[in-house]
């Protein structure tokens, strides 16, 4: 690794309004930070909090959920049910250390390309600052050894 | 509220009734002024395009002085050029590295330093008007400006340019305005409102000075308005001192009295004529105050939406302020 | 990569493909190394770069590809799957695979467009061509469902293309609602005096077809009316709309008008009157309203207000009049929307060095096109606002909050047309009047168009290349005095310019309609940045929506004159015309089910799901997905504790893949050794 650090992000991005926002951004050659990897998934409500906990494990330094505005989901009301199930995701990580900037939950509507850039430039810029996750050292406390072990069990 | 005040050699001398109606009125508000120590002039309105380096220097030594004796960091400046270079210095101080260098450069030649950013520079009508705030300025008027026709001058340097982010608006500001129909006066749409009044062209060219001030005299002439009210004592200087010159020149008779907003502020607020300035003013605005009455007037009748049985509708505007 | 396990997704064998797009992509992204690159996958049997995959080329690359080297799985990596997933997909088919055994990586508007760092845009572009092969694999072949679509349609905005669409439609044998906001279907047309460049009279050639509208079987007509909620999908949309009351009994009601003459109370008509006339508190904009029947204004009715006066009550022949009148809610069910809501003209008091609404004789183009108008408040004649004195001079103002950064940057196409209307129309009326033109540049492409500023031209209008500073009543030299000044830059001489005039005319743009968003969320579709409803595509499906179904036609889209408006409504009409006529739609397999031999029962996914489509069966104790009903969200999916909903290509192993694979770069070699499930 160089002595610059540069996250990557994981994004969960519901493919109506979020997905497209990152498409129009794309459109209106909006230049944002290239950390952020786009996952489209049909709705913000089909994000398994194991999807986000597996990015992390796999090497993710942050994960970006974002869906449509409240009362404009194209399933009706699909990310009301991610932000209850991000909320309680954020409590668990932070009961593990993890900082709460590397979760984060974004409502970004199709036409809304320059928030969605916005904030993964402002989400790469909080990771710059935090650094690194290192999932192992935090969660199993033994620099990832403890790791191994749990995977074989 | 508490704010660094920066007076500026104008309201020690020609303007002092700026001055002195401000901190008048600065009591009756709750405001809080504390005055930059050691301030030097902020060159005017000329040096800064003529020696740019020597001139941000001179400016930015306030803006440090003011930094760094901490009165707040809200620096406010009742004149529109000291006003305008102490932000366009604070602007461009960090838009411009090179710049920068060199005035740090010199700033630390007098042991100082200013960090571009870290004061809100703020004009006295801004202050007035958004942080204190029109429900405030009318809940303070004792001796409401009846029957008087103010014509509210703002000139060219207060709202402009709006790159540097303006509280109002830049072609047609309306604070002042706002701000004088909370005193109780009949303010006039005053259509010059935002023009120059000549600057410093008086001293290089007078033709042109004249020509400025005359159209600004004419159009509140014509407007019917008893006084022009400034917040600069530019604007203030020229159109009195020169209003016998623009007569003589053009063969006009003005006789309208130039005063500054904060003097009607006081008056309005109840305080004494000669603890606000009147009387400094070159054309009296004896004759003037004189009109104000007790009774309100009744609402002017041009506005009125279809006044003849002929009269198409007029498209409406909302009231702001 | 390393994985060392042999996993059955293994012997799948993938087709890469990396595009071009000419320089779009190539440009940024060094496409010969991703391919490369994603060679090296145990997956990957080939991987290409090609200019244009979209091209018939391009997808004849990946049909050979499969036939020649028996490839079971594809990949594209290209521009967003809503640009060109179809024609990929497609393409795999032809090759003989199942098209859900395609995936694609978007890494143009998520890659080369979003950044300049070329580095940083290939190393992204590698990992989601990475997350696309290890998701690849896991694909199952789907087969989309077909739905039947109603032959109703339901269309939003009386204004002409809506009233286009709604005859086209009709015409054809098929039921149309259409929904009107005001009392009267006609909308902006109906309010103008002529037509451009050939100088029809505007109601002359709309009216007709507003009667055809009234009179047509096949047409539901909702005037006075919203559109309140919008639930379904393509073929299948119910619709609740909210008919407002007009406190006049529709089948009573004979259109005499004695109530409208009798009626005491005079406002002034902000809408239709474009704030320059007045109408009654019961009123029909014109005469020539379709629907016949009034509309009782409450908020300026005097009874309404006071609770005295009923004189429409008591002069009414045939006791139409029922105060009483509640909103009606109507439902009903439609198998497409076309919306055509129209435009809002921009507001020129938000330039207020204009002086509009301060200066009285600055007159917006909406109000001059209504006092030219032979019908409108002075019958035609060209007077000041004090209603009677002719101006022997008129200033028309082009590009009033277009072109202009500080409101709208767009140009709104249509008023340099209609300025130079204005200025024809001046000379028609006041063949002594100075007329001036102020304008930034002319622009007149259409038919006729530039003939007709020729014909300006030799009319004697004076033309003066400049925007305008300012308009101002202050007089300053001698001839000025009561004028009002109009100060520009002469661009072409050179000069400031001060010329005095007795009337402005300010040509206006064209905006969104204030409330467009709203109606955007509504109907579950977007708008682009400056509020007007985005299409599909801008070239090539200029009045079809991201979402299907839902159609746009006119300025809604953005500012069109009216050939190009019923153009669009034409167009929009015989979009839906053909999916009637196709009867059934091919839906996305994207659906939920659960396996019920795993289904412990525990009841969580049945309210989630906010279309009801999860039933729970209380025999076999077991929850079961109505595919009919299912939207394929995978909320239920997500939530399910035991995970034993599977939602169709959105599988928990799919996504999980694909995360592996974006992450293959980052990725501890403990956690590479763990099995995606």
């Amino acid at each position: 690794m160089s002595d610059h650090f540069e996250p990557v992000i994981v994004g969960f991005l519901c493919n109506w309004c979020s997905y497209r926002a990152a498409d129009l951004a794309g459109t209106a050659r909006i230049k944002y930070a290239p950390n952020l990897r786009p996952i489209r998934v049909m709705c913000s409500g089909r994000v398994d909090p194991q999807f986000v906990l597996q990015a992390l494990r796999s090497g993710a330094d942050g994960v970006l959920i974002a869906g449509c505005h409240p009362g404009e989901c194209h399933y009706v009301n699909g990310n009301i049910k991610a932000l209850r199930r991000f909320t309680l995701l954020r409590k668990t990580l932070e009961q593990w250390g993890i900082e709460q900037e590397r979760v984060q939950l974004l409502w970004a509507s199709a036409s809304e390309g320059t928030v969605l850039a916005a904030a993964v430039n402002r989400m790469t810029e909080d990771l710059r600052a935090l650094g690194p996750l290192r999932w192992g050292e935090k969660v199993l406390g033994d620099n990832g050894a403890a790791h191994l072990v749990v995977e074989e069990v | 509220m508490k704010y660094s005040y920066y007076p500026g050699c104008s309201l020690e001398k020609n303007a002092r009734s700026y001055h002195v109606s401000t901190m008048a009125i600065a009591k009756s508000l709750g405001i809080e002024f504390v005055e930059v120590e050691d301030w030097n002039c902020c060159g005017a309105t000329e040096y800064i395009s003529i020696e740019k380096v020597p001139a941000y220097a001179l400016v930015t030594r306030n803006l440090a002085l003011a930094a760094e004796q901490n009165g707040s960091t809200n620096l406010v400046a009742p004149c529109s050029a000291c006003y305008l270079n102490l932000k366009k210095a604070d602007h461009y101080l960090g838009e411009n590295v090179d710049l920068r260098q060199k005035i740090d450069l010199a700033l630390e030649a007098g042991g100082l330093s200013y960090q571009p950013g870290s004061l809100n520079v703020q004009h006295l009508l801004e202050i007035i008007a958004v942080d204190i705030g029109y429900e405030e300025i009318e809940a303070q008027v004792k001796r409401p400006l009846f029957n008087l026709r103010v014509a509210p001058y703002y000139g060219c340097l207060v709202p402009r340019p709006a790159a540097m982010g303006s509280f109002d608006d830049p072609e047609h500001p309306t604070s002042l305005d706002n701000i004088l129909k909370r005193l109780g006066a009949t303010v006039i749409d005053f259509p010059l409102k935002a023009q120059c009044c000549g600057g410093h062209m008086t001293q290089i060219s007078e033709e042109t000075a004249l020509e400025l001030l005359r159209r600004l005299l004419k159009n509140a002439a014509d407007y019917k308005a008893d006084m022009i009210a400034t917040l600069c004592p530019m604007c203030q200087l020229n159109l009195d001192a020169y209003q016998d010159a623009v007569n003589a020149h053009f063969g006009t008779d003005y006789k309208i009295p130039i005063v500054y907003f904060t003097q009607l502020m006081g008056l309005a607020f109840g305080l004494p004529a000669d603890e606000l300035g009147f009387g400094s003013e070159i054309v009296s605005a004896r004759p003037a105050l004189e009109k104000i009455t007790l009774e309100e007037p009744k609402p002017a009748r041009t506005r009125e939406r279809g006044k003849k049985k002929t009269d198409l509708p007029l498209p409406t505007r909302p009231e702001e302020g | 990569m390393t994985d060392q396990k042999k996993s059955p997704a293994e012997q799948e064998k993938v087709g890469v493909y990396i595009c071009h797009c000419g320089s779009n992509i190539a440009g940024t992204i060094n496409v010969e190394e991703v391919a490369q690159w994603a060679e090296k996958n145990p997956n990957v049997v080939v991987a290409r770069n090609y200019e244009f995959m979209c091209s018939s080329t391009g997808q004849e690359l990946i049909e050979n590809d499969i036939k020649e080297k028996g490839l079971t799985r594809i990949v594209v990596a290209s521009c967003s799957p809503h640009m060109h997933e179809k024609t990929f997909r497609e393409a795999t088919e032809r090759g003989g695979l199942n098209p859900f055994l395609f995936e694609m990586a978007n890494i143009r508007e998520h890659g080369s467009w979003a950044t300049n760092d070329k580095e940083a845009a290939t190393s992204k572009a590698k990992a989601l061509v990475n997350g696309a092969v290890e998701r690849v694999v896991h694909h199952a072949p789907l087969e989309k469902i077909p739905v039947d679509i109603n032959p109703n349609t339901l269309i939003v905005g009386g204004g002409i293309a809506g009233i286009t669409a709604a005859l086209e439609l009709a015409e054809g044998g098929h039921h149309v609602y259409l929904v009107e906001r005001e009392g009267t279907i006609g909308g902006r047309m109906a309010q103008i005096d002529k037509t451009f460049p050939t100088l029809d009279c505007s109601a002359c050639i709309l009216t007709p077809k507003m009667v055809d509208v009234g009179q047509n079987d096949n047409i539901t007509l909702l005037t006075y009316s919203e559109v309140e909620s919008v639930e379904g999908y393509i073929g299948n949309f119910n619709i609740t709309v909210r008919k407002k009351a007009r406190c006049v009994t529709e089948e009573l009601c004979t259109s005499c008008g004695i109530c409208e003459e009798k009626c005491p109370q005079k406002v002034i008509d902000e809408n239709y009157g474009a704030g320059i006339s007045y109408r009654k508190a019961i009123y029909r904009s014109f005469p020539q309203a379709v629907p016949g029947y009034p509309v009782l204004d409450k908020e300026n009715c005097t009874y309404f207000q006071t609770g005295k006066c009923k004189v429409c009550e008591q002069v009414c022949p045939t006791e139409a009049i029922d105060y009483e009148q509640e909103d009606k809610v109507i439902t009903f069910d439609v198998g497409n929307i076309i919306l055509a809501t129209g435009y809002d003209l921009f507001d020129a008091r938000q330039i207020p060095q204009y002086g509009y609404g301060r200066l009285a004789n600055v007159f917006s183009s909406l109000e001059f096109e209504r006092m030219v108008n032979a019908s409108g408040p002075t019958a035609g004649h060209i007077v000041l606002r004090d209603g009677v004195t002719e101006p022997e001079s008129i200033a028309i103002v082009h590009c009033v909050g277009s072109r202009d950064q500080n409101h709208n940057e767009y140009c709104s196409k249509v008023c340099c047309m209609y300025s130079l209307k204005f200025a024809h129309l001046v000379h028609e009326h006041l063949p002594d009047a100075e007329v001036y033109n102020f304008y930034i540049d002319m622009r007149t492409p259409g038919k006729g168009y530039e003939e007709f500023y020729h014909r300006l031209l030799n009319e004697g209008t004076h033309f003066i290349r400049g925007r305008v500073a300012e308009i101002t009543d202050a007089d300053r030299h001698p001839g000025e005095e009561g004028k009002l000044i109009v100060q520009a830059e002469n661009t072409l001489l050179g000069i400031q310019q001060r010329t005095p005039v007795d009337m402005v005319i300010l040509s206006a743009g064209i905006e969104a309609r204030h409330d467009a968003e709203d109606v955007s969320k509504l109907f579950k579709m977007g708008c682009d940045h400056d509020g007007f409803f985005n299409e599909r595509h801008p070239k090539l499906a200029p009045v079809s929506t991201m979402t299907d179904g839902v159609f746009i036609a006119g300025a809604c889209q953005g500012p069109k004159d009216i050939p190009d408006t019923v153009a669009q409504g034409g167009a929009a009409a015989s979009q839906v015309a053909k999916l009637i006529s196709q009867g059934t739609v091919l839906m996305e397999p994207v659906r939920a089910s659960i396996r019920e031999e795993e289904c412990s029962g525990c009841r969580i996914c049945n309210t989630l799901c906010p279309y009801n489509a999860i039933e729970f069966d209380e025999e076999k104790f077991v929850s079961r997905v109505i595919t009919a009903l299912c939207q394929g969200c995978g909320t239920c999916v997500a939530a399910c504790p035991s995970g034993v909903i599977d939602g169709a290509h959105f599988t928990y192993t799919q996504v999980m893949a694909e995360l592996k694979g974006v992450l293959w770069d980052v990725q501890s070699d403990v956690l590479t050794k763990q099995e995606v499930a």
